[in-house]
């Protein structure tokens, strides 16, 4: 590359100070450099110092973090030296930032059309009268329908998607040279995130931007970057072309990291990366990856290793470059007896949260269509069902409602032995509760801060099998290790755990009172994809011991895919296909499924998502026909307007709901 | 959102009819009535029957209930007991007063709390911060009795800037009670702004810290415009409600403050017609009282609503 870089980072030290009085690091030297047109990808578990590089990039730190050395150079000058005045004319003007969050990162009491005039108006010399169609103008090119209304619109009215491109749009007002993207699209649902990268690329394209993009998904990575810089514990350990790193990392830890991907190709669970990264605190002696390598020799613990080059570009902080373990595929899930007795029986359950108000009751008006309608299924025991579809299908008020925090509507939820359960939870006897648990998938949010892992786990114990003393506690020492936690974490509290080990315990509480059905409510969502291989092969192996059965409800269709016997498409709260994992990720498709799939991202360098339908929001289910009829790529005139899609019978308990003959899908 | 507002009136006027029940009832309960007061020792024999006659005691409660609330609707309280006195009259100067003395107090103590308490936000353990806190925690600590005291002794004693205490009479012109209320006003000052001062403050640090805050920086936002654009509108949202409550309060009378300084407000009422038993007027002041809090709370919560746009449209889906 000859031109000079655009940004260019220099063994930038950024550290804070702990409470001891010590200097901590949380970035050790880490170089980045990124030309006009060039697009990086900067990649770690969370912890890496990933997003605090991205703000270094724009001189800014968060509280409490200070620079200890190196130069952050962007138009020949450092960021840090420049005067408030010049970095608050660079920041959103030259350098434009799009973040996480964006449902948090836009002001809650200020309209869109304001914020985007804010920038213009810090920005850009144009005459104000013309920024109203200069804003209107950029919420096209971020292809948002409609943009006068969505300029009078205030933040939490808009989806997360919107929301999203509102941010884009704001980052585009100030005619950037670069774009630092911190994790954009994480959070958002699988067709989301694939327009969204779509119009990144073809934006970053037109305007000849470099862009620096932040993310702990190597699938994203793959779709968008050129080059890719990975970081572990504040340091880089591997740099190189894309399409190198994803086809053969020269890094061992980049090769865990591929491994514990998820793919839609591939059945079967995806390898967990063992340990966790070191902490700011720990000596840095040897590398420090080695504690979690596989091929760690005694000189890795020891010898601190520099970056070496490979033949096909990269560079890797390892003493044997090049070197990965072999990747062996991942352990099938244990295959679910199909005449195995029945755990749960759900027959047309509907649900709906605007209930009709005494006025609309008396006069009888039509009530608008509910949330979640005509859901029937079996599950048998040691199976496990895959619940998908975006927000809002109403995939997780399904699990609600059969836990008994949401009374249905109408439906019934009936238990292996014929039990039927109350629509309230409690109204349920404790024997009907321990049957069924439930996982959240935030353990922040689903454990008490206040206790400890023993009480915790000594809940349900207590209530469901009056354990005491010291049964109780060899009870709550078992189930530590049957999650692989030791008995040492009983007295520790979530404060202390890792989000990985939350979960893990958050599992324990569940499996304590020994249940014939876990729901599983998007329990690895939160968490790295190393973290994620991990609970998903713990989930595993509790399946194949206890032949429990699980509702594991995700909008990631690779993680479903990897656990899931059979699968249900949700689209509005309606069952759009369902049947076992290998006919629902095969053909013929819904279109719906279709959709979904065809917009799965993967670690592949080759592999272009397919966009066949708008990533439209819909608030409610249209009243009559088809609930995809809105959005459907392929519709068929009135009929989808009108008419309930039959059940259309594909062969070996694989069902479709669609007006389109079975044959006709299958093309 | 006119549906909003005409619900929560309904509730607030259900919360005054049942604050007036709780009231009626509970004066009912204790032991005599106004005659018993009125006559004192002679409360016996004809002269009480003849007094029940006159005030009309001895027809059925609910009689008298729905009677008085009638009279209270109108904005008639009926007669005190001690001095055959229109309560109307007698309770509608002492509410003026009380409304002076409020209005003195909050038309400093708002904004210099608001404003002090942004500054000290902003300057998170620095020495504005620290200088202020520690400052509101003092004016939070002393007993209103003893700081009225010392501004007596420093101010009215050995300055002798102004006057220790108030003798204008209730019925006096506004004016007259100036600068006699400025202590009562000046204590009051004091005791209300460490409140609402600590409670800016903490919205402003967490205000500052937000997502957004840190994105209108990176969108190269100078400083003062983030602060007065981005931070400052959403930081004052959660004060309105504790604003609301020291207002209720301030206008409720303030016991003590006003009997320390003898002054003639709604507060000093009370007390000397508890002590008199003059049953009549403890309760139309405590009617008074709760219809204020009443009045204030609903200000307070349509005010958020309408300056909350998460708020107002929450409201009207109605999930």
């Amino acid at each position: 590359m000859t031109a000079p870089p655009l940004l260019d980072i220099r063994k930038l030290c950024i550290g804070f100070r702990s409470r001891a009085g010590a200097i901590l690091p949380v970035l050790h030297e880490v170089n980045l450099s990124v030309c006009r047109g060039e697009s990086l990808g900067i990649v770690g578990e969370s912890g890496s110092g990933k997003s605090t590089l991205a703000l270094a990039a724009m001189g800014y730190l968060r509280h409490g973090l200070q620079r200890l050395s190196g130069e952050v150079i962007y138009d020949g000058k450092d960021m840090f030296d420049r005067p408030a005045t010049e970095l608050a004319r660079i920041r959103g003007g030259q350098l434009g930032l799009i973040p996480q969050n964006s449902g948090q990162s836009l002001t809650p009491t200020q309209r869109i059309g304001t914020q985007i005039a804010e920038a213009l108006h810090l920005h850009c010399d144009h005459d104000p009268a013309t920024h109203h169609a200069r804003a209107c103008h950029l919420l096209q090119q971020v292809r948002l329908p409609d943009p006068e209304t969505i300029l009078r619109r205030y933040p939490h009215e808009l989806s997360g998607g919107q929301q999203q491109r509102v941010a884009i749009a704001m980052a585009m007002a100030g005619e950037p040279d670069a774009l630092l993207l911190d994790e954009p699209t994480t959070g958002l649902d699988v067709t989301t995130q694939a327009h969204i990268l779509d119009l990144l690329r073809d934006l970053a394209r037109e305007r000849d931007m470099a862009m620096v993009y932040v993310s702990h998904d190597l699938g994203v990575i793959a779709r968008v970057c050129d080059r890719v810089q990975v970081l572990y514990a504040g340091e880089t350990v591997l740099t190189g072309p894309a399409r190198a790193v994803l086809r053969a990392p020269a890094h061992p830890y980049a090769a865990a990291l591929l491994a514990a991907i998820p793919r839609l190709g591939a059945k079967g669970l995806p390898r967990a990366l063992d340990g966790r990264p070191p902490t700011p605190d720990m000596a840095r002696t040897g590398c420090a990856f080695a504690p979690r390598c596989a091929l760690a020799t005694e000189a890795c613990h020891t010898e601190r290793p520099d970056m070496a080059r490979t033949g096909d570009g990269q560079a890797a902080r390892c003493l044997f470059p090049g070197k990965v373990a072999e990747r062996d595929a991942g352990r099938e899930p244990p295959p679910c007896a199909t005449d195995s007795p029945c755990a749960l029986a759900i027959e047309g359950l509907s649900v709906r949260y605007d209930r009709p108000g005494l006025l609309a009751r008396l006069t009888g008006a039509a009530l608008p269509p509910a949330t979640v309608a005509g859901i029937t299924f079996d599950l048998r025991r040691g199976e496990t069902l895959g619940l998908v579809g975006e927000s809002g299908s109403g995939k997780s008020t399904i699990l609600r409602a059969i836990a008994g925090l949401l009374p249905p509507d109408s439906g019934e939820i009936a238990l292996g032995d014929g039990t039927r359960l109350s629509g309230a939870v409690e109204r349920r006897r404790p024997e009907e509760l321990r049957h069924i648990q439930m996982i959240f998938q935030n353990p922040d949010e689903s454990l008490n801060p206040r206790q400890s892992v023993g009480d915790i786990l000594a809940q349900p114990l207590r209530l469901y099998f009056g354990l005491r003393g010291q049964t109780l506690q060899d009870r709550a020492v078992e189930l530590l290790e049957t999650v692989r936690l030791g008995a040492h974490y009983l007295d520790r509290r979530p404060g202390q755990l890792s989000g990985g080990e939350k979960q893990r315990v958050a599992v324990a509480r569940a499996f304590a009172a020994e249940p014939e059905v876990v729901l599983c409510d998007e329990i690895t969502s939160a968490l790295d994809v190393s973290v994620q291989a991990a609970v998903l092969e713990l989930l595993n192996d509790l399946k194949a011991r206890h032949g429990t059965a699980f509702i594991f409800v995700s909008h990631d269709l690779t993680v479903v895919r990897a656990l899931s016997d059979r699968v249900a498409v949700l689209y509005q709260g309606r069952i759009c296909e369902t049947g076992p994992a290998a006919a629902v990720y095969g053909a013929p498709n819904h279109p719906y499924t279709e959709v979904l799939l065809g917009a799965v991202l993967a670690p592949d360098p080759d592999h272009v998502p397919r966009l066949l339908a708008e990533d439209g929001v819909e608030l409610a289910p249209p009243a009559r026909g088809c609930p995809f009829q809105r959005r459907c790529p392929v519709k068929r005139g009135s009929t989808c307007e009108t008419d309930t899609p039959p059940a259309r019978d594909a062969g070996g308990g694989h069902v479709i709901r669609c007006h389109i003959p079975i044959e006709e899908l299958r093309g | 959102m006119i549906g909003v507002i005409a619900r929560r009136l309904a509730l607030g006027l259900v919360t005054v009819w049942l604050v007036s029940v709780i009231i009626f009832l509970g004066v009912e309960a204790l032991p005599g009535d106004a005659c018993t007061a009125i006559l004192e020792r002679d409360a016996h024999g004809e002269a009480l029957d003849a007094c029940r006659k006159a005030l009309g005691l001895e027809t059925p409660a609910l009689d008298r209930y729905l009677g008085w609330a009638a009279g209270v609707m109108q904005g008639n309280f009926g007669m005190s007991a001690s001095g055959h006195e229109s309560i109307a009259q007698m309770v509608g100067y002492r509410v003026r007063n009380s409304l002076l003395l409020a209005a003195g107090a909050l038309s400093v103590g708002i904004p210099l709390a608001i404003s002090l308490g942004v500054v000290a936000g902003l300057t998170r353990d620095r020495w504005p911060d620290l200088l202020f806190s520690t400052g509101a925690i003092l004016a939070m600590t002393i007993p209103e009795f003893v700081a009225a005291t010392l501004l007596i002794l420093i101010f009215a004693i050995w300055l002798g800037w102004v006057p220790a205490i108030v003798l204008t009479p209730a019925d006096a012109p506004p004016l007259e009670f100036f600068p006699e209320f400025i202590l009562a006003s000046t204590v009051l000052t004091m005791l209300m702004i460490a409140h609402v001062m600590r409670m800016i403050r903490a919205s402003v640090i967490e205000t500052m810290a937000s997502d957004y805050v840190q994105m209108a920086t990176l969108k190269g936002v100078p400083y003062w415009r983030i602060v007065f654009r981005h931070a400052l509108p959403n930081a004052l949202l959660p004060a309105i409600n504790v604003i609301a409550l020291t207002v209720a309060w301030l206008l409720g009378g303030v016991v003590v403050v006003e009997v320390v300084f003898n002054y003639p407000g709604l507060g000093r009422l009370l007390i000397d017609a508890i002590s008199s038993r003059d049953l009549p007027v403890v309760q139309a002041i405590t009617m008074i009282v709760a219809a204020t809090y009443v009045a204030v709370n609903l200000v307070a919560d349509l005010l958020s609503l309408m300056l909350n746009p998460r708020l107002r449209s929450h409201q009207a889906r109605r999930r």
